[in-house]
Formats: C-alpha cells, structure tokens, sequence
C-alpha cells in the first residue's frame, strides 16, 4: 500500500515512515503542508497521515485543498493540540479519523489497515462471514455452526464490527469509538469486559476460537 | 408572564421614570392653574367690594340726609348713568321702587357677605343672561337696597380656568406618556441590541460586539466601553488558547518522540533480554504520565470554556443508560449490582463528549470504591432544582470535611491512594459541572456510601432536536 506521510518533526517523521516500511508499505513523506500537497495532488496513495500543525500550509488547509481537488485519498490526521475542538475542526476538514500524539504504533497501524479497508467498497453486505461464524444484518441474528446465538444490541454491533474488519487488529479506542462514540479513555478497560462476555458467547464450546487478543494492541477475529 | 410580554414597556426603567414625571408634571401645572384661578378671583372681587361698598356708603349718607324720596331720586340718577353699576330699591314686598333692575334676583348665591345672581340685560338689541355680584342693605321700614355691579367678564374668565383645567392635565398627561413610550422604546431598542450582543458572547461567539447607533450619546459611550471590554477579553481567551495549544503541543511532541524510541526498542529487543521487561514498563509510566497531561489539560480547557464546537442538543437520559451499560459488565464481574430505573428525555444543550466523559468517571469511581456485593444506583431525572444524574454507590463514601478537597486536581484520600487513578476524576466531572453552568454535589448516601449528584440548570433544558421527535 501507498502511504503519504506529512509531518514536520523529522524525528516522529523517521520513526513513522520505518515504523510503516516494516510493516511492508511503501512509503512517501514531507515535512511542510505545500510539498505534501503537492505530493498528494501528483501521486496516488492509498492513506495519507497528516501533522495538523505544519509549517507553510496548515494540516487542515492541506486536506481541505485535497478535497477542493476531488482527492478523496482516506486521511489520518496526527495532532499535538489540546483535543476537544480539535478532533471537530479534523473532521470538518475533511479528515476521517484523528490520532492524538503521543500515539501507539499499533494503534496507528490499526487505524490504517481500516482507512484503507473502507476505501476498497465491498459493495452493500447483507452478511458477514468468519469460518463457521454467520452475521445477517437484515434480520440481526447470529449464528455459529449452525446454532443461534443471543446478542445484546451493543454486543451485536461489537460483533459486527470486528467481522467487518476480519483478520485486522482492532484497538481498544477504536471499539470504543465506532460501537460506542467515546472519544475518551476510561480509566478502567471495560472494553475487556465486553469482549470476555462476548468471547464467552460466540468461542464457548467450540474447538478453535474465533475472537483472539493480541498482545499489547487489541482484538482480531479470524477463522484460523 | 403573559401580562409581562404584552406590556414589556411598562417594565423599563425609562418608561417608569416617565410616568413619575408626568404625573408631577401634571399635579404641578394643575396646582398653578387652580392657585391662578383662586388668586385672580380674589383680586377681582375684592375691586368689585370696594366699588360697591363705597356706593353703598355714599347711598346710606343719601338715605340718612334726604329719606326714602332722596335715596330713590339719587338711585334713579345713577340708574341712567351707571356703566357697571347695578342699582334696585324695593319695599318690603319686593316691589320695585327704582333702579336698573326690572326684577328682584331669582337665584343668588352668598359667598359671605355678598351676593352673585343672574340678571337679564338688553345688548346689541338682544337679552342676556349675565353674572352680577352686589350687596343688599336692609333699610328702616322693610325697605331693601341692592347695589350690585355687573361682573360678566370676570365670571367668564375664572368659568374658562375651571373648564381648561382638566382638559390641559389630560392633555399633559397624554402627550407625556406617549412621549414616555416613544422614549423608552428607543432605549429599550439600545438595551436590547446590547443584551442580545452580550447573550450571543455568553454562548461563546466571543467576535461579537453590540452595534454604535453613531449619535455619541451615553448609550454609544457605554457600547464603546463594553466592545474595548470585550477587545480585551477574547484577546485574553484567545492568548489563554494559545498557551494551552502551545503547551500542549510543545509537550506531546517530546513525550511522541519518547513514546517511539521506547517502541523502537521493544520491537528490536531480543526475548533473552534482561531488560525487555523494563522497556513494557517503561511505556506503561509514559502512557500513565500522558494519560494525566491529557486529562490536566481538558480541565484546565474545559475550565477555562475556551471551547463551544460541540456543543449540541443531546438527551442526558440516554446517555446515563448509554454509560451505564458500557459499565455494566464490569459491575457484573465485581458482583457489583448496577441498578438504573428507566430514564425520561431530558434534553439540553452541552458537550456530548465532555458529558460522557463526566458520567463515565462518576460511575467508573462508584464501581471502583464499592465492595463486592454492594450496589450503585444511577438515577437521571427533572426536578424544581434542575435536572439530577444521581450515581450512588454502596462504598466507604467521602467524609463530609473532605468533600470539597476531593474535587481538587490531584487530590486522592489516604484510603484510596493505593487503587489505580490519576486523582483527576472528581476535578475533570466539577470542571464538566461548571462548563455547563451545573454543579456537582456530593453528599452521603443511605445507609453509607456516597451520592454524587450532577445537576444542570433547568435553563439548559431544550426542546429535543426534531430529527428524534421524527423517529
């Protein structure tokens, strides 16, 4: 995948740019708003991570002037303000999703792969699959080999979630920000909690789990 | 509330200041107008005695020397000649001995020693009616002399007086009021572009400024002092924003880079490594210290109310039940009993973020502080105080002197300085209360336990989006 960094501190810039090259992206970067534009206007990506503070043209005037050019490339914008106004003000801009520095590596990692899953459409599903785990969205049932499975409304679109994004790693934040709306921490991990119950109803009895943890990151559901 | 919005000029101070002035206005001018009339009468009259006591002195003379037949001579004489004089004798049965008038008076009043009546008398060919004031002089042999002068203008003055009087305090009384209104609406006009202008900055439009009429009265004085007011405040704010932007920015970048390198050597580090384990906590202290930078600078943000984007009209009834069930499964794993009783809509204006941040920590910190086995309630619901989220929990509670230390940045009670937490909880929720105009009151709960109560002003009360209204 093409990746567009545009970020000024050249040592956060580094870090980013390896940090994605490890993980077998192909990477571009800039360290002011007019040559990432330019890049952005010239090349095609496939997700751009854009500083909000940037010398010559602003994070958000960067965005904004993409969008002006039709540029639909999926943008994650970094920011180091103070967060309550800003996370609005990125996504009026255009951005579509927001990452306070410091960040996790992973969790930006993770907040990529689903940028840029969202961006190749799988058209309207009605059903989503995960080995022998089925999800109708039209009549919210659930079923495991077969057998049906009582959800919550919450525990559903927890479910649904995570299936959508199969075999990506979820972050914490990111549940909580799409199933539930939050944009913040709470001081204890009740998203755990969630998960064992969930994991309690769909991996319970069955030979091989579906619901994994991973390490220091957050959650993947994947058949094997 | 009715009768104040049909009659909204009736309230303004300067249509008050008016209406007093008007009604002195009008007492005053009636005052003078009576006093004139009073003192104009008395003047005339007093001419008019004086005339006719010194003919009715000359006529006694007449009388004393000459008798009945001089008297009545001398009254004929004078009859003929008479401008103003008014003579007429009679003899005890009112029968006309001589004088200019034909009949003796139907109607008379008696102010004191005088008399006023209506006479007939021939002018420009025509009878009238006109007013005479005069004296009678009861002579020996129940003869009577009745000298009068005629006193028609006069009498027509002072009847003009009584009938212009009220008319001039109606008069007063009608212009001044209208003036009042014309008046006070205009002022009202002033103060209502000044309470709208300070009613839009108060919900956060700091760039508005109240609108000069351009006539450099003190009402143009006032704006310009309350505009360079107003200069000075969003030129503080904004410095205020800038700082916390700075400091944010200046802050995070160094805490990002060290975030990183500490990744970088995690992901390099060997399994046999001896400090492998050091660097995974290592991030942990970072991430712990970022998480307390990050929630000291949404208080000192949200303290501040530098921020008004988010604001939006949100249903706190849903979102206690939305926080309630986030922590719901954690209550059930501490076999904590979570208990919430249906909420109503209550809609009101805040900062949806802001709001389930507070509401999260209130619940997180009943869970935190309550035994297993022990019970927290949350309750949300309108009354005549304003509308309460009560979360109630089971736990040690707060002592009543501690109360207001807890709500203090970094502020953790002894008992609880061993349990995970930054000490920011409590302050982040008050700053949450007073962003809102809402307060956070923290009291015992029943048996034990503590209640805190977050209660929001009926004024943020609104009326829900229609979109939900729709649905």
């Amino acid at each position: 995948m093409r990746i567009l960094v545009i970020e000024d501190d050249l040592e956060a810039q580094r870090y980013l740019v390896q940090g994605l090259k490890e993980s077998g992206h192909v990477v571009d970067d800039a360290a002011d708003g007019e040559t990432g534009l330019s890049l952005a206007l010239s090349r095609p990506y496939d997700v751009a991570i854009v500083d909000r503070m940037l010398p010559k043209k602003d994070g958000l005037a960067v965005v904004a002037e993409m969008r002006e050019h039709s540029n639909q490339v999926p943008v994650l914008f970094l920011s180091a303000l103070s967060e309550v106004d800003d996370r609005v003000k990125g996504l009026k801009a255009g951005g579509d999703d927001y990452l306070t520095k410091p960040y996790a590596f992973v969790e930006l990692l993770a907040r990529i792969d689903a940028l840029m899953r969202r961006r190749t459409p799988t058209g309207i599903r009605t059903r989503l699959d995960v080995g022998d785990l089925e999800l109708d969205l039209l009549t919210r049932a659930a079923k495991r080999s077969g057998t049906e499975i009582e959800l919550q409304p919450r525990e559903f679109r927890l479910l649904e979630y995570l299936m959508r994004h199969a075999g990506q790693v979820v972050t914490r934040t990111m549940l909580l920000e799409s199933v539930w709306e939050y944009h913040f921490d709470p001081q204890t991990n009740v998203i755990d909690v969630h998960i064992s119950r969930l994991r309690a109803k769909i991996d319970k009895g069955f030979e091989a789990p579906l619901l994994h943890t991973v390490r220091g990151a957050g959650y993947m559901i994947r058949a094997h | 509330m009715a009768a104040k919005a049909s009659f909204p000029l009736l309230r303004t101070q300067a249509f008050r200041i008016v209406l007093v002035y008007v009604l002195l206005f009008a007492f005053s001018t009636a005052a003078l107008l009576a006093f004139t009339y009073w003192n104009t009468r008395r003047t005339l009259d007093a001419q008019t005695d004086q005339i006719i006591e010194a003919e009715i002195t000359g006529l006694s003379d007449v009388w004393q020397h000459l008798g009945l037949r001089g008297l009545a001579e001398t009254v004929r004489e004078r009859s003929v000649h008479s401008g103003q004089a008014l003579y007429l004798l009679t003899d005890g049965l009112h029968h006309v001995i001589a004088g200019n008038l034909d009949t003796w008076p139907q109607t008379m009043v008696a102010p004191g020693n005088f008399i006023e009546f209506d006479y007939e008398r021939p002018v420009d060919g025509k009878l009238e009616m006109r007013r005479a004031r005069g004296r009678m002089f009861a002579l020996t042999g129940d003869f009577v002399l009745l000298v009068a002068q005629d006193v028609h203008e006069r009498y027509l003055t002072t009847r003009m007086f009584t009938t212009t009087l009220p008319w001039t305090v109606a008069l007063i009384l009608l212009l001044g009021l209208g003036g009042g209104a014309l008046m006070s609406r205009n002022m009202l006009r002033r103060l209502d572009s000044i309470n709208r202008t300070s009613g839009q900055i108060i919900a956060g439009d700091l760039s508005r400024r109240v609108p000069l009429a351009g006539s450099g009265d003190e009402f143009d004085t006032l704006a310009e002092n309350l505009n360079r007011m107003l200069d000075r405040i969003e030129r503080l704010m904004k410095g205020l924003r800038e700082v916390t932007d700075s400091v944010a920015h200046d802050l995070r970048t160094p805490l990002n880079r060290l975030r990183n390198r500490l990744e970088e050597m995690a992901s390099r580090r060997h399994a046999s490594d001896a400090d492998s384990g050091e660097i995974d906590r290592a991030i942990a202290e970072a991430d712990k210290l970022i998480g307390t930078f990050n929630a000291l600078l949404l208080i000192a943000e949200t303290d501040a109310g530098t921020t008004r984007v988010g604001m939006t009209v949100l249903d706190l009834g849903e979102m206690v039940a939305d926080v309630a069930e986030l922590y719901e499964p954690l209550a059930e794993e501490r076999k904590i009993s979570l208990v919430m009783p249906p909420c109503e809509n209550l809609s009101i204006e805040g900062n949806r973020s802001l709001i389930a941040q507070a509401l999260a920590n209130l619940v997180d910190n009943a869970i935190k502080y309550t035994p297993e086995g022990g019970r927290v309630t949350i309750t949300s619901g309108a009354g005549p105080a304003g509308i309460d989220v009560t979360v109630a929990d089971s736990g040690p509670g707060i002592p009543a002197e501690d109360r207001p230390r807890v709500v203090e940045r970094f502020v953790r009670l002894e008992a609880s300085r061993n349990s995970p937490g930054t000490g920011l909880g409590l302050s982040l929720v008050a700053a949450v209360a007073h962003f809102h105009g809402a307060e956070l009151l923290l009291s015992d709960n029943v048996p034990h336990g503590l209640k805190a109560v977050l209660r929001f002003p009926r004024s943020a009360l609104r009326a829900p989006p229609l979109k939900s209204a729709a649905e």
